[in-house]
């Protein structure tokens, strides 16, 4: 095995040139995360091992203190090549607040998300609203127009999610790739003039 | 959950599962031997750095390389791939993947870059790039 010391150089610059972006997709149970991820990039599961005491699981009495019970947590993973050197990755989250831990190494340095919503149980979203409110990290809110839950108008769910002025709303059907990359533009766009205005406000 | 899949996971994988979010117990620190962070110290490695192989590194059959980062070396020879990337393809944990990571940038073999936070992105241009990018996919 390789030894553990003298790692100064643990970040390098690998390629100043290629450029990533992150983008979460997520929203309550089974509201189509994992749909809207595969209709728009080529979707890989990724694994993810996380500590039984901080999954909020229980643990059985594990014995020693050396001994790391793990279970493994799968995301959905997809990447959008723009041009070689310019990516955008996609993370779909699991739908269980259990697993909210994740989020905050997923939203680290995210350009924005997309909330999935569906409006005949839009109160599964609230706690995305809420996270990613709090964070100050852009995001739209993309109502999946499942089979008779159409129509629904952008200006309701806006009111009743109570999001602030300006927070685009977006209707799709998540199993389409066109009305998905829409939802991703939207997005793009809208993250774009948040840092801007922020940035304004900084100098200002 | 059941005590016995905590007990069991190891003998039988594959055949505790807490739900349909949470895969088999497993323990894949055994690859890394018992790490659980990279070994330079410093914070992990972001899911979207960026990795890219030393040019002129020795190739990837010393035996000082496990099989695990032999694989991980080779995903990289041809393009740049994400931490997360590496680890969808080598059909390896993420924590695990960034634990070897350490093991081959300590050994001159890859270097991983830190991705550039969107708020210090250099202009809109990039930002426009992605979204005529998204529409002409
Ligand atoms: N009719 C219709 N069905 C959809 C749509 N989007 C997703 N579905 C279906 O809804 C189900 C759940 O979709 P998923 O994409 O697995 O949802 P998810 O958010 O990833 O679910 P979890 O990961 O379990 O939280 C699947 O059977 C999809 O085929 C849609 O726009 N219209
Ligand atoms: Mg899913």
């Amino acid at each position: 095995m390789v030894s553990q010391h003298a790692g100064q150089a643990e970040t390098t610059d690998a390629d100043s040139s290629a450029l990533a972006l992150k983008i979460l997709v997520a929203g309550g149970f089974g509201v189509g995360k994992t749909t809207l991820v595969g209709a728009v990039s080529e979707i890989r599961p990724l694994r993810t091992e996380e500590l039984l005491s901080e999954a909020g699981l229980l643990v059985d009495d594990t014995g020693g203190v050396d001994r790391k019970v793990t279970t493994t947590v799968a995301m959905d993973f997809g990447r959008i090549t723009i041009r070689s050197g310019l990516s955008l990755y996609l993370f779909g989250t699991p739908g269980q607040d259990r697993f909210w831990f994740l989020w905050d190494e997923l939203s680290q340095g995210a350009l924005g998300a997309v909330v999935l919503a569906d409006t005949r149980r839009l109160a599964d979203c609230f706690p995305a609203v809420d996270y990613f409110e709090h964070r100050h990290i852009p995001f739209v809110v993309a109502v999946n127009c499942f089979t008779g839950a159409r129509r629904h108008e952008e200006r309701e769910v806006l009111r009743a999610l109570d999001l602030d002025a300006g927070t685009p709303v977006v209707l799709c059907d998540a199993r389409d790739r066109a009305s998905g990359k829409e939802v991703l533009i939207r997005l793009v766009e809208y993250a774009g003039r948040m840092h801007t205005a922020r940035l304004l406000d900084s100098v200002r | 959950m059941t005590e016995e899949s905590t007990a069991d996971g190891r003998e039988r994988p594959g055949s505790e599962w807490y739900d349909n979010e949470a895969g088999p117990l497993v323990r894949p620190y055994a690859m890394t031997g018992g790490r659980t962070r990279p070994a330079p110290a410093g914070v992990p490695f972001d899911l979207i750095a960026l990795v890219t192989r030393v040019p002129g590194a020795p190739g990837a059959d010393t035996t000082v390389l496990g099989p695990e980062h032999r694989t991980l070396i080779e995903l990289c020879r041809t393009e740049t791939q994400s931490v997360a990337e590496l680890a969808a393809d080598a059909d390896l944990p993420v924590g695990v993947v960034r634990v070897l990571l350490g093991d081959l940038v300590e050994l001159g073999r890859v270097s991983v870059s830190r991705p550039v936070p969107p708020a210090q992105l250099p202009d809109e241009r990039i930002l426009r790039e992605v979204i005529d990018g998204l529409r002409a996919l």
